[in-house]
């Protein structure tokens, strides 16, 4: 490279030759040299760019990281590496998992793709997801990282015409690990795409979501749950483009908050000049548990046709007083209502899940979190 | 006797609504207390459940025999005190099952009973959902979320059925009801009223009576009772109007 940009060399400058000596060259080398220079220019992100002000990840910055990646190679298209330092390190390491459904194709079965981040370790799962014309399955992706474990993750949704995905992304890591995590969706004409975003682990960790309609007559729900207690935090930026006329965006987004956790949403929708008949709907709330847990969240809209039908708001609050009197007044103790309450704020997301398994499971997560029994 | 309010004064921000309110309740019977917007109907009903707001100035409110005002509100539920809400709250993401079974099941525990598990609770539930001809794809879904205004209050009542309360303070019950549910929600209290309990039908309006039929009426005029007297006063309030008894005092 002939650049005169600063380039700092960081605990990955020598692994990233390593690694590209291991895989030897195929279609993607030249990619992968260039995603992981843009890295070593632009570094990880710092509070001081925008995006991301809220949430510090000098802890991930300053980690003695162990690349664990086999590096499959794949064709990731458009995919923007340039997003940010995670998302060019990701494709510099990208360890490729491609997931085709066959035109008109139902799989029946839920397609379960899971991640485990070892301590001490990287990882750089980048997913490739095409949902092709007119077929139907649901994707399980899961994230669970033992000890300080670094998750790096991308993942490419291309949910093509008439098709419909259903698509739940659980990250359950350790308290202690550190999750980055992107996901791309593009939105083709009568496409259908439903996802539900659960963060209840890591001690630092971040979703970006991009998601663009680029056909008419496409409908997309975008829900999710951070459930964060002791130190964690948890960010997630998202952004719904409706950039063609008579598509369905349906956001809701929320928070439990406990003890000194910390939670950030920012939720961008445009409504695009020539995007009439956009119904976009866009809500996050949030529930404080103590005094100390602190959540940013920042909802917008941003619409440039009047033909449009959009809402967005945002609460923080705590336990409504009513709705404790009323549980009371039915015998159930205070802790136990209280918790009750909490159960089904958090439940409305994970009520959406189909598969019982998961469902399950995460109740008994989310119990476990309140330390109830219900 | 069941109940024993004397002089009871209460009030909400500092302001007084109860003006030494008096009322004695006996299991097996049921009373109305009837009065004008403002009088103190909700305040009473209110105090009697425990609401966190209102405050309780002077007087003493005895249930059987203790002082009903020392407990919490979750306490007195579970001691058989129950009131069904004039605007029943809304718990969304809390199945109407789950929550009548904990509901059941820790006031099992207080009297040293048998808790039942989701499936023995179920077929309890359905035989109490008849009372209210309550449809079972109603355990499901979340307490109160999306009911129209009838099927909340057939709800409130189904938790008195699955509770059974020795004292039951139905507040403005018929309130909202178009005829139909006025009468599934009436023909519900009736079956559940027996020589052991004792309802207190808290109402604006003398329709309810004709389909519950009280033993007592009350009437609350300015936070005090000023009449009192059979089912027969409540015709001959809904005849003459309130500002019949505003003047009077017992």
């Amino acid at each position: 490279m002939s650049s005169t940009t600063a380039v700092t060399e960081t605990v990955f400058t020598k692994q990233f030759a390593e690694f590209r000596a291991s895989i030897g060259d195929d279609a993607m080398t030249k990619l992968r040299s260039e995603a992981f220079a843009y890295f070593e220019a632009t570094g990880f992100p710092t509070p001081k760019d925008e995006d991301w002000k809220y949430t510090n990840v000098a802890a991930v910055a300053g980690g003695q990281w162990t690349v664990d990646s086999a590096g499959a190679s794949g064709n990731t298209g458009e995919f923007n590496y340039k997003r940010n330092g995670f998302t060019a390190l990701n494709l510099a390491f990208a360890d490729i998992v491609v997931v085709r459904i066959p035109s008109e194709t139902i799989v029946v079965e839920p397609i379960e793709l899971s991640f485990t981040a070892e301590d001490g370790k990287a990882i750089f799962p980048h997913v490739i997801v095409v949902a092709e014309s007119g077929s139907k399955a649901t994707i399980v992706e899961t994230y669970a990282a033992s000890g300080r474990g670094f998750t790096n993750a991308a993942v490419q949704v291309l949910v093509e015409e008439n098709a419909n995905l259903t698509h739940y992304r659980v990250q359950k890591d350790s308290v202690e690990a550190f999750n980055y995590g992107v996901t791309e969706v593009e939105v083709r004409s009568g496409g259908h795409y439903d996802s539900t975003n659960i963060n209840l682990g890591a001690a630092l960790s971040r979703h970006d979501i991009d998601l663009k309609f680029v056909a008419e007559g496409a409908e997309a729900w975008v829900d999710g749950l951070y459930m964060l207690s002791g130190g964690q935090h948890h960010d997630t930026h998202s952004i719904i483009d409706h950039t063609v006329p008579n598509c369905l965006s349906h956001q809701t987004y929320k928070g439990v908050l406990n003890e000194n956790s910390r939670g950030v949403f920012n939720g961008k929708v445009f409504v695009r000049e020539n995007a009439h008949g956009t119904d976009a709907q866009q809500s996050n709330k949030n529930l404080l548990l103590s005094n100390e847990a602190r959540v940013d969240t920042k909802p917008q809209l941003e619409i440039f046709n009047d033909d449009v039908k959009c809402s967005h708001g945002a609460t923080v609050g705590q336990l409504e007083d009513e709705e404790l009197f009323y549980l009371l007044t039915r015998g159930l103790p205070k802790t136990l209502a209280k918790n009750l309450l909490t159960y089904g704020f958090a439940e409305e997301v994970i009520n959406k899940i189909e598969i019982e398994s998961i469902k399950g499971e995460l109740d008994s997560m989310v119990l476990n979190r309140l330390g109830a029994e219900i | 006797m069941l109940l024993e309010v004397k002089d009871l004064h209460a009030g909400i921000d500092g302001k007084e609504i109860l003006k030494g309110l008096n009322l004695q309740v006996n299991a097996g019977e049921v009373h109305a207390i009837m009065g004008p917007n403002g009088s103190g109907k909700s305040t009473l009903s209110k105090v009697l459940a425990g609401h966190p707001t209102y405050e309780v100035i002077s007087g003493e409110v005895l249930f059987e025999g203790k002082d009903l005002l020392e407990l919490e509100p979750d306490e007195r539920a579970r001691e058989g005190v129950f009131m069904a809400f004039q605007y029943p709250v809304e718990v969304p993401g809390v199945s109407n099952s789950q929550f009548l079974r904990l509901a059941y099941n820790q006031k099992a525990i207080h009297h040293g009973q048998e808790e039942l598990d989701p499936l023995e609770f179920n077929d309890y539930l359905k035989e109490k959902a008849k009372v209210v001809e309550m449809d079972p794809q109603f355990f499901k879904r979340s307490v109160n979320e999306g009911f129209s205004g009838g099927e909340k209050k057939r709800n409130e009542i189904l938790q008195m059925a699955v509770l059974e309360p020795k004292l039951a303070i139905l507040d403005e019950t018929d309130s909202g009801l178009d005829i139909d549910a006025l009468r599934i929600v009436a023909e519900g209290v009736n079956k559940l009223r027996n020589d052991n309990n004792a309802i207190i039908l808290v109402t604006h309006y003398q329709r309810l009576l004709n389909y519950i039929q009280p033993d007592f009426v009350h009437v609350l005029a300015n936070g005090k009772i000023v009449k009192e007297g059979g089912k027969e006063l409540a015709l001959e309030l809904e005849d003459k109007g309130y500002d019949w008894v505003k003047g009077a005092s017992v």
